[in-house]
């Protein structure tokens, strides 16, 4: 128990230190590497509280898709780091401000929905079920007869990404000449072969 | 010396107020702003996976995995966008987007 609590412990200091580093760093790149960072130690903090599946989904499609597209952008854009930084440290105090106050209205919030609610007061102390079944087997079962739906509109939701994605970036550039196969193909042998009559000795 | 709830959604809503303080203080970068986005989504996420297990309930992990879907797509489409808009502008500062403006 005492080497769960130290690993949370260290899961957790390690999720907000990269988080606040990808809030404050210098360089985009940099901020993208300490996403990666954050992401992964929170897949540990979902592994130790017993989501397995959730946990690896998680390194799956942050870590190898998304986080790999944010790198991919950051490098293929040519941006000025100086000029976007401008402006940092004026909304620092500001900004500070609201984030001190949100977390405060947070944390209240906890602090009286777990004092004051009883259905709040024993989810405090259970411990994470280990059942009979494992963790995937128990979410496909929900997943694939309960909420089959919605797993497929998830999909739709991809696709209609995938669609959007592809059309917005699609570019015709002019001035680039392509073979066109279909035109070839379809030319009338009017316009492909043309007889000339030639003149004896006086060439074409 | 035993993890519980409150412990995760600490975290969680620790990672939320970074987010949010991340889009008010990277004002002009689109990208960070998209990683903000990114992270408060994170914090839904271990909100959603620790309720999920101390109540002994899986929809919640379901849940969390449509949240990770369309943080997918939005990210997806997000740096799509982005990717235009330098193509045509140049830059992509905040404060430059404002093409649409009547």
């Amino acid at each position: 128990m005492l080497l769960q609590a130290l690993a949370f412990y260290v899961f957790a200091f390690v999720v907000m230190a990269s988080a606040t580093m990808v809030v404050v760093s210098r360089n985009p790149v940099y901020s993208v590497l300490f996403l990666i960072l954050a992401f992964f130690n929170a897949a540990a903090l979902f592994i130790l509280i017993g989501a397995e599946f959730i946990a690896m989904i998680l390194i799956i499609v942050y870590v190898g898709a998304v986080a790999v597209l944010f790198l991919f952008v950051v490098m293929m854009l040519d941006i000025n780091v100086t000029q976007l930084r401008e402006g940092f440290l004026k909304y620092l105090p500001i900004g500070a401000l609201i984030g001190l106050v949100l977390l405060a209205e947070i944390l209240f919030g906890l602090g009286v929905l777990g004092s004051e609610s009883t259905a709040m007061a024993g989810l405090g102390k259970a411990a994470p079920q280990v059942g009979a079944i494992d963790n995937t087997r128990a979410i496909g079962r929900v997943l694939y007869t309960q909420y089959f739906y919605l797993f497929q509109v998830s999909g739709v939701v991809l696709l209609v990404a995938m669609i959007g994605a592809i059309v917005l970036t699609l570019r015709s550039r002019p001035g680039v000449r392509r073979q066109r196969v279909a035109e070839q193909l379809y030319r009338p042998k009017d316009q492909t072969i043309e007889v000339v009559k030639v003149p004896t000795r006086e060439g074409v | 010396m035993t993890i519980g709830l409150g412990h995760y959604l600490f975290v969680a809503a620790v990672l939320f107020t970074l987010g949010i303080l991340g889009i008010f203080l990277n004002r002009k970068n689109v990208i960070v702003i998209l990683m903000c986005v990114e992270l408060m989504l994170l914090a839904v996420n271990i909100n959603l996976v620790a309720f999920s297990v101390y109540q002994g309930n899986i929809v919640g992990q379901v849940f969390a995995m449509l949240v990770l879907t369309v943080a997918a797509a939005e990210a997806a489409i997000g740096l799509a966008i982005l990717v235009v808009y330098f193509r045509n502008r140049g830059t992509i500062e905040v404060e430059d987007i404002n093409a649409m403006k009547g």
